[in-house]
């Protein structure tokens, strides 16, 4: 069988904040149409990983590839042709206020394509259908509930098809439904669409129903990773204090 | 991306998406002008994304306005699969909101300026009613926010009111000095100076500096506190916020406003008197006598009430655009400019209604 190239492979990343280790010796290859989660405790160092990654904070040691290139070395140029490749759902979803969905979700079409502006319009209302917020195209974020930014700030990071999606924590503050509805919504995006996916979050049910690979973090270091089903009989008893506690 | 025509057939090969869409789309739209398309085989379409399923829907539109046979032909299942997500030829319209037109519009704003009038009035109401409750009970109110309120709004504005009252006498100066020298009358411009700084500019110049310093903070603190959920946070301990937050402030801005605007009267003066004794050669001590005797207790009343009434305006409207905020951080910054420009409003125009009452 053919070997997949990984899409991000990360080699001994240690990060920091000012002159405290945050984390330290990380060593990840992710390979394409996966959906990989970071987990582990509050404080464990999962969004400062995710961080790193997209360079939204620099690493302080090793290296971070994306389809083959060091993103850390990489001119500003360069590292924007990659950034027009990958999308990323924030926590709070950050979306623009002064501006409604609709716009929110044109913005990165507008700036970086050359199509008209009626293949503009379907690719804007297809995603916010996708998401479950056509009623609300003309809406702005403040007046949306926090299911709903989640669900919006998706359709923006969807906006360009890329072929890599990060998430950190989709399902954070929302009610299993809603929670439920993400998760068949991003496992749709990685069958339909090939897409590989990197998501933070803490939530059991979510790992559970979407997890191909977890990362699990304590303290700043990667205890393990690989499948869900590794996790359970490794025999690492953070990990199974963590599934244990979390069980219901 | 390979287009071909062959009589009414357009044959896409390649990958469809939003790369090679633009260009797509200008090489159709020339081939549209040299022949009819009915058409559009896909059978050698290896990739699409969105951008190209929203190509293939305008096409879409476009060809079935004509043909009557089946436009897309030899779909590849998985260019299919991603056509049946992707299209829109089936999603509802989603009208825009329609505008108002002018007269609603006028009729809007009207009825939103009387709304926004009748609650600004009632949180005076209700900030003047707990602020005398307050003077006799202190119970909603914590321990030392008194001063620590008096020392944020007035001690902390001493510096730029101490600058700005010293140049702005200096200035007056200057400019009378020059004139009324041609007609000999330099002495005067200690009577000039006293009048005008006590009678306008010292109340007006401090309050419009305490207006554009303490009247953004408040309005920001407030506003911070509303979309933090804080002022629920209060309600739910039981504890009434404009008691809480509001009233502390009031109190320490009606004791400092007017000890600011005295000393913004005694800065100018000085700032004059360099002035006057350097060049205009008038004596020290005619000057001060001068300056001293020109006011009266009537304009002192005047001043130091008139000076109150600026600063409840400043809390008050700080107040109200703080408790309206609406929307995140984004609110909290617009509430903070409106606070201050209504404030520095509200200030002139009481200024001159003032003026009109105490000729």
């Amino acid at each position: 069988m053919k070997e997949l190239k990984p899409v991000i492979e990360i080699r001994n990343m240690v990060a920091k904040y000012g002159t405290k280790t945050i984390l330290s010796d990380i060593n990840v290859d992710i390979l394409p149409q996966e959906i990989t989660v970071i987990l582990g405790g509050s404080g464990s160092g999962k969004t400062t990983l995710l961080k790193n990654m997209l360079r939204l904070y620099e690493p302080a040691a090793g290296s971070v590839k994306f389809w083959g290139e060091d993103i850390l070395t990489m001119d500003e140029n360069a590292f924007n042709e990659v950034l027009k490749k990958t999308g990323m759902l924030f926590q709070s979803g950050a979306l623009l206020n002064s501006i409604s969905l609709y716009e929110n979700i044109s913005i990165p079409l507008e700036m970086h394509t050359q199509l008209s502006a009626k293949v503009r319009d379907r690719m804007i209302r297809v995603k916010l259908s996708l998401v479950g917020l056509s009623n609300a195209m003309y809406q702005f974020p403040s007046e949306l509930s926090g299911g709903m930014k989640k669900r919006a700030a998706l359709a923006r990071a969807m906006a360009m098809d890329p072929p890599l999606l990060f998430c950190d924590e989709p399902s954070a503050g929302l009610d299993p439904i809603t929670s439920a509805s993400l998760d068949e919504l991003i496992l749709s995006l990685k069958e339909q669409f090939k897409m590989t996916i990197v998501i933070v979050t803490h939530e059991l049910a979510s790992i559970h129903r979407i997890a191909d690979k977890i990362i699990f973090l304590d303290s700043g270091t990667m205890l393990f990773y690989g499948t869900l089903d590794e996790a359970k009989t490794a025999k690492i008893p953070q990990i199974d204090h963590f599934f244990e506690v979390g069980k219901f | 991306m390979q287009i071909e025509l062959t009589s009414d057939a357009l044959t896409l090969t390649g990958e469809l998406n939003h790369h090679t869409v633009p260009d797509a789309a200008k090489e159709i739209s020339r081939l549209f002008k040299e022949g009819t398309i009915s058409k559009i085989d896909l059978g050698e379409l290896t990739m699409i994304d969105s951008a190209g399923v929203a190509f293939l829907d305008e096409m879409h539109l476009k060809l079935s306005e004509y043909s009557k046979e089946q436009i897309f032909q030899k779909v590849p299942a998985k260019i299919q699969a991603m056509i049946d997500t992707y299209s829109t030829l089936e999603l509802p319209l989603v009208e825009k909101p329609p505008k108002m037109g002018f007269f609603e519009q006028v009729g809007d704003s009207l009825l939103n300026s009387y709304n926004e009038l009748v609650k600004a009035l009632t949180l005076a109401a209700e900030i003047f009613y707990y602020s005398g409750v307050g003077l006799f009970s202190r119970k909603d109110q914590r321990r030392g926010s008194l001063l620590q309120q008096a020392a944020q709004l007035g001690s902390e504005a001493l510096p730029i009111v101490a600058l700005l009252s010293l140049i702005i006498g200096f200035i007056l100066a200057l400019q009378s000095g020059v004139q009324l020298k041609n007609f000999g009358a330099n002495v005067f411009i200690a009577d000039l100076l006293s009048i005008t700084m006590v009678r306008e500019m010292a109340p007006l110049i401090t309050a419009i500096i305490v207006a554009g310093r303490s009247g953004s903070a408040i309005a920001s603190e407030i506003a911070t506190m509303e979309v933090t959920e804080e002022i629920d946070a209060l309600k739910m301990m039981a504890l009434n916020p404009i008691a809480y937050v509001v009233v502390p402030k009031f109190h320490a801005i009606t004791i400092v406003m007017p000890l600011l605007v005295m000393f913004s009267i005694i800065v100018s003066i000085l700032g004059g008197a360099f002035i006057a004794i350097g060049m205009l050669d008038i004596a020290p001590h005619t000057f001060f006598t001068r300056a001293i005797d020109i006011i009266t207790i009537k304009d002192l009343i005047v001043t130091f009430s008139k000076s109150i009434w600026f600063a409840w305006v400043i809390v008050i409207i700080g107040s109200y655009y703080g408790f309206q905020v609406k929307g995140g951080a984004e609110g909290v910054g617009k509430a903070t400019t409106a606070a201050v420009v209504s404030s520095i409003f509200a200030v002139i125009l009481f200024d001159a209604v003032f003026s009109l009452l105490y000729l």
